[in-house]
């Protein structure tokens, strides 16, 4: 655990770990509210979002990107929601159709524009790319401490650290009329609470979380993040405090296990190449989700259900 | 000749040509399997299955690796994508069923973490000294460029082949996909059909991999079955309708695909698709947002008219703004708010009418008939002129005329 | 009914109604529709202070709907709303809705007392800390649905009458004037149906408005004092003595099937249809 470790790892950790909290967050109430793939729908658009935003910007800038992927998202829940009402249409129908066209959208559009020699192609959009998001400024754990070094952390750390932050503030400040609106929403609004405003900031939220996820874990893993950890936590307690926390230290755990197995992993097992550090991460959530799934204190289905009375 | 123009009418040489009619046939079984999966209400099922076909691809590699071959083997690349496709929906199922989670939860987390799974074996294959020109990410988004001319049969026979079960199995998936119930009343085993459903499903994913990719094949399940929903109401017509639909993306789009560079197959197929089910929503003239609007306009200006014809005729002040604007539109009230003689007679009539409709729920045994009141059902669209004339001597007994 | 016994019936039922005061409710045509079929069609009702109102009518009549609508819980076509003669939205605070049981998800990850606290909202705001004083007054308002000892219960563990009888709690908790609960008695076990109308009639003895949408026909005269019978439009309202009559109720259900409940009425209880022939059937075996 040395400069090795802080130039090459300890950055992408930090903003796994990040990411997965931030995903995980919002990931409770989706689940909650049976909205868990609108985190599907969500990531994939993003895809659509960095290339239009490329395409109009003409250079691969951070900042344009992430507005772009936002609004990609935002324009995709509207049309998931325009589709279902309008056409009377299913939920899981409206989301397959909006997601798959505009990520097809997205790909043509890639694959027609001269995107040579930008780092932006279909594959690292879709599976991340982690490993790259290393601190070469950095030669030990002094750097921690040297603005110099500082001054050299990738952007994407402090990018995703801002979003995980004001996420958890928002999580904490709407917590009550969120969990009010998730359990009851009809009684929600005879007290007069925006119903659907909370319920499209919540998408919102995940977007912007999916958006800033995007670039350590690709669109399809970010899905992983949003659903796995809480879905587990889901099965560990019956109080919603207690399982955001569960959430949060799966998420963690699925981040830094994740990223450690993929690096350290085959070389333990003699290969000499380390493997997808996004992909560990996911499978490795999965994992958990499997073993509370077998083991969970809470994993039986408590009450009579919505769809049974 | 117009390269385009070539690839649509079959002369862009032999691959092409299989390729586009294998995409066509897949088209048809994909839209027909998915109208019965959408009615089912399982559409994005598909996508944790297609999801998980991944490391069932990177397996299949590897395995054939192990065991001498090739690895590129596309039957058996396909066989291995099955394998992991169907221990994906035995998951969602399990979860479902096993825990408290709900299906949109198990679906989301089955396909994000096979797809996880999926990519830690495409990075260790491509460290494999066989596995640097092995092509797999091809079955992310699907390429036909450079197909080989086993490949290109493979996908045509496929494709036949399940456009054959979905003819073969259309009258029990019809019937389970309206009304499972009923279906299983009139003996028709619910849970194989089901199954059958999900196993033709899943063929469709695994022969459209190579050409549509596994991230978009979803979309050639569902958006012909969405697309054909705004045409038909009837069963059998929205099957076939959503089969030609997903056929003429089918075949288009690897035409379009094979007649210049950069246009990846599968994106474009979507797209032909998604251009197919826009039309549809705006236009189609049953379910159609056009027609929807313009009924829903008509609808509420009748609401408001009738409305504010009772009002009238009870001479209680009309304050909603819509109501008073409907009748001024058509005539019934001055600007100032009062009656016109057209008014005051049609006022009469309406609430001759709910006079009539209370005399019918007084007289009439049918609650089927006395249940098709709502309000805006004229009373002689459901019963007789003797029947209406009884009510009238019914209301006069009573004095009430 | 003649004419004459009509405006008698009227007369009488604006005695009754307690003079002067606006009603709790008041509903001016409202009509809402699914898809293009209105499930209730111009409807006006006023919901009078002080009483015990039902909402009744057979299944698909648009009772829920109706208060539903009424509330903006769900969209209206047309129709405006007033409680106690100012318009909704400056009310709410005076207004406490019980939905139906079924409509919540009971695995939700909560206990009976958080429950109860989101009954005080409006008291409590985004980020006000629940003291020691909002946790008795929810404490109090389960103890009078007799469920003080499941307070700290995962509300998947109750059984559909104390799933009631929590939503009951929740209502309490508001402190409200005008009570409007969806289906109460639905599915729930016969203590629990004592103990709600006890409640309830507290309250109407406190001077607060209670409407209920009501399924059983049996139990009207015994637990309202006034009814509203409702099918896709008002048909009847009034007191209960008044506008719950054979007439009113075949109207409502159409002629056949009330014959059929109005006999089984008469076979009951005792507690009939004011206006009937009487308990010619008195012997007769419980229906």
């Amino acid at each position: 655990m040395g400069a090795e470790f802080v130039q090459l790892s300890l950055t992408p950790i930090l903003i796994g770990i990040l990411a997965a909290i931030a995903c995980a967050l919002p990931g409770n109430f989706l689940i909650l509210r049976r909205q868990a793939l609108i985190g599907d729908a969500i990531s994939h658009v993003v895809l659509p979002g960095i290339v239009v935003a490329f395409l109009l910007t003409g250079a691969v800038a951070a900042v344009p990107m992430l507005i772009g992927a936002g609004l990609a998202a935002v324009v995709a829940v509207i049309l998931i929601e325009a589709i279902k009402r309008l056409g009377r249409i299913e939920p899981g129908a409206a989301m397959g159709v909006v997601f798959t066209s505009l990520f097809a959208g997205g790909v043509l559009l890639l694959e027609q524009s001269d995107t040579s020699g930008v780092h932006l192609d279909v594959e690292h959009a879709l599976m991340g790319n982690l490993e790259s998001l290393i601190w070469l400024d950095a030669n030990g754990w002094a750097s921690l401490v040297d603005p110099l070094a500082l001054a050299g952390l990738p952007p994407e750390l402090g990018r995703i650290a801002v979003v995980a932050l004001v996420i958890s503030v928002l999580t904490w400040v709407f917590w009550r009329p969120l969990t009010l609106t998730t359990f009851d929403e009809g009684f929600a609004r005879t007290l007069g609470l925006p119903a659907s405003a909370l319920g499209f900031g919540l998408v919102i939220t995940a977007a912007v979380a999916a958006v800033a996820a995007f670039d350590a874990v690709g669109s399809i893993i970010v899905i992983a993040m949003f659903i796995c950890p809480p879905a587990a936590a889901r099965l560990m307690t019956d109080s919603l405090v207690r399982q955001v926390w569960w959430s949060v230290a799966f998420a963690t755990l699925s981040a830094i296990l994740g990223y450690v197995l993929a690096g350290y992993g085959p070389l333990w097992l003699g290969f000499a190449d380390a493997v997808s550090a996004a992909g560990m991460v996911a499978s490795v959530a999965g994992a958990i989700l499997l073993l509370a799934a077998l083991m969970g204190p809470r994993r039986a289905r408590l009450g009579e259900s919505r769809a049974t009375s | 000749m117009n390269p385009l123009w070539e690839a649509l009418t079959l002369q862009a040489g032999y691959n092409a040509t299989l390729v586009a009619v294998g995409a066509a046939l897949l088209g048809i079984a994909a839209g027909a399997t998915g109208s019965f999966m959408v009615l089912r209400k399982r559409a994005l099922v598909s996508d944790a299955m297609a999801h998980a076909t991944l490391p069932g691809v990177g397996l299949a590699f590897m395995l054939m690796v192990a065991l001498g071959g090739d690895g590129r083997n596309l039957v058996g690349l396909l066989t291995g994508s099955a394998v992991t496709a169907g221990i994906g929906l035995l998951g969602v199922d399990w979860l479902t069923r096993r825990t408290r989670l709900a299906e949109d939860a198990a679906i989301g987390s089955i396909l994000s973490v096979f797809f996880g799974l999926g990519i830690v074996l495409m990075t260790i294959i491509q460290t494999m000294s066989s596995g640097r020109q092995a092509g797999l990410e091809s079955f992310l988004l699907g390429s036909t460029a450079g197909m080989l001319l086993s490949d290109a049969i493979t996908i045509a026979g496929g494709g036949a082949l399940a456009l054959g079960l979905v003819w073969l199995l259309r009258r029990p998936m019809t019937m389970v996909a309206f009304d499972a119930g009923y279906a299983q009343a009139v003996g028709v085993d619910v849970r194989r059909t089901d199954l059958a459903m999900m196993a033709l499903v899943m063929g469709v994913t695994v022969i459209g991999l190579k050409i549509v990719g596994l991230i978009l094949i979803v979309a050639l399940l569902i958006i012909p079955a969405v697309t054909a929903r705004f045409w038909t109401d009837r069963a059998e017509a929205l099957v076939w309708i959503a089969g030609g639909v997903g056929g003429v993306a089918g075949y288009a789009g690897a035409a379009v695909s094979a007649s210049a560079p950069d246009l990846p197959t599968g994106p474009i197929i979507v797209l032909i698709a998604a251009a197919l089910f826009l039309v549809s929503l705006f236009f189609a003239p049953l379910r159609g947002v056009v027609a929807a609007v313009l009924r829903h306009h008509h609808f509420q200006g009748r609401v408001h008219r009738r409305q504010g014809l009772l009002s009238l005729s009870r001479a209680e002040p009309i304050h909603d703004p819509m109501t008073l604007r409907v009748l001024r539109r058509d005539g019934l009230i001055r600007a100032d708010g009062v009656a016109t003689d057209r008014g005051a007679a049609e006022a009469a009539r309406a609430a001759r009418d709910e006079r009539r409709w209370t005399a019918a729920r007084d007289l009439h045994q049918d609650t089927a008939l006395i249940g098709r009141y709502d309000g805006l059902t004229a009373i002689d669209a459901v019963f007789t002129p003797d029947q209406i004339a009884a009510f009238d001597r019914h209301l006069g007994r009573e004095g009430m005329i | 009914m003649t004419p004459a016994d009509l405006a008698l019936a009227a007369k009488d039922g604006t005695v009754l109604t307690p003079a002067a005061e606006a009603p709790a409710l008041s509903i001016r045509g409202m009509t809402v529709s699914y898809a293009e079929k209105p499930a209730i069609f111009s409807v006006d009702a006023d919901f009078a202070a002080g009483a015990m109102t039902a909402i009744v009518g057979p299944n698909g009549a648009g009772k829920s709907t109706l208060l539903k609508a009424a509330l903006g819980v769900i969209p209206r076509l047309s129709g405006e709303v007033s409680v106690f003669g100012t318009p909704l939205e400056t009310a709410r605070a005076r207004v406490a809705y019980v939905p139906q049981r079924a409509s919540v998800d009971w695995d939700f990850p909560t206990r009976v007392i958080d429950v109860v606290l989101m009954g005080l909202y409006r008291e409590l705001g985004l980020l006000g800390r629940v003291r020691a004083a909002h946790r008795a007054k929810a404490e109090a308002c389960l103890a009078r649905v007799g469920m003080s000892d499941f307070a700290a219960r995962q509300i998947g563990q109750l059984s559909g009458g104390q799933q009631q009888r929590v939503f009951l709690a929740r209502a309490l908790a508001q402190e409200a004037d005008l009570y409007l609960l969806d289906e109460p008695f639905a599915g729930v076990d016969a203590a629990t149906e004592a103990a709600i109308i006890e409640v309830l009639k507290t309250l109407k003895d406190q001077g607060k408005s209670v409407v209920a949408v009501h399924h059983d026909l049996a139990t009207v005269t015994r637990y309202f004092d006034r009814v509203l019978l409702l099918n896709v439009r008002k048909i009847a309202a009034g007191p209960v003595a008044q506008a719950f009559t054979p007439q009113t109720l075949a109207a409502t259900y159409g002629g056949r099937l009330a014959s059929a409940q109005i006999d089984q009425l008469r076979l009951g209880d005792g507690a009939g249809l004011p206006t009937g022939a009487g308990p010619e059937a008195g012997a007769g075996p419980k229906a």
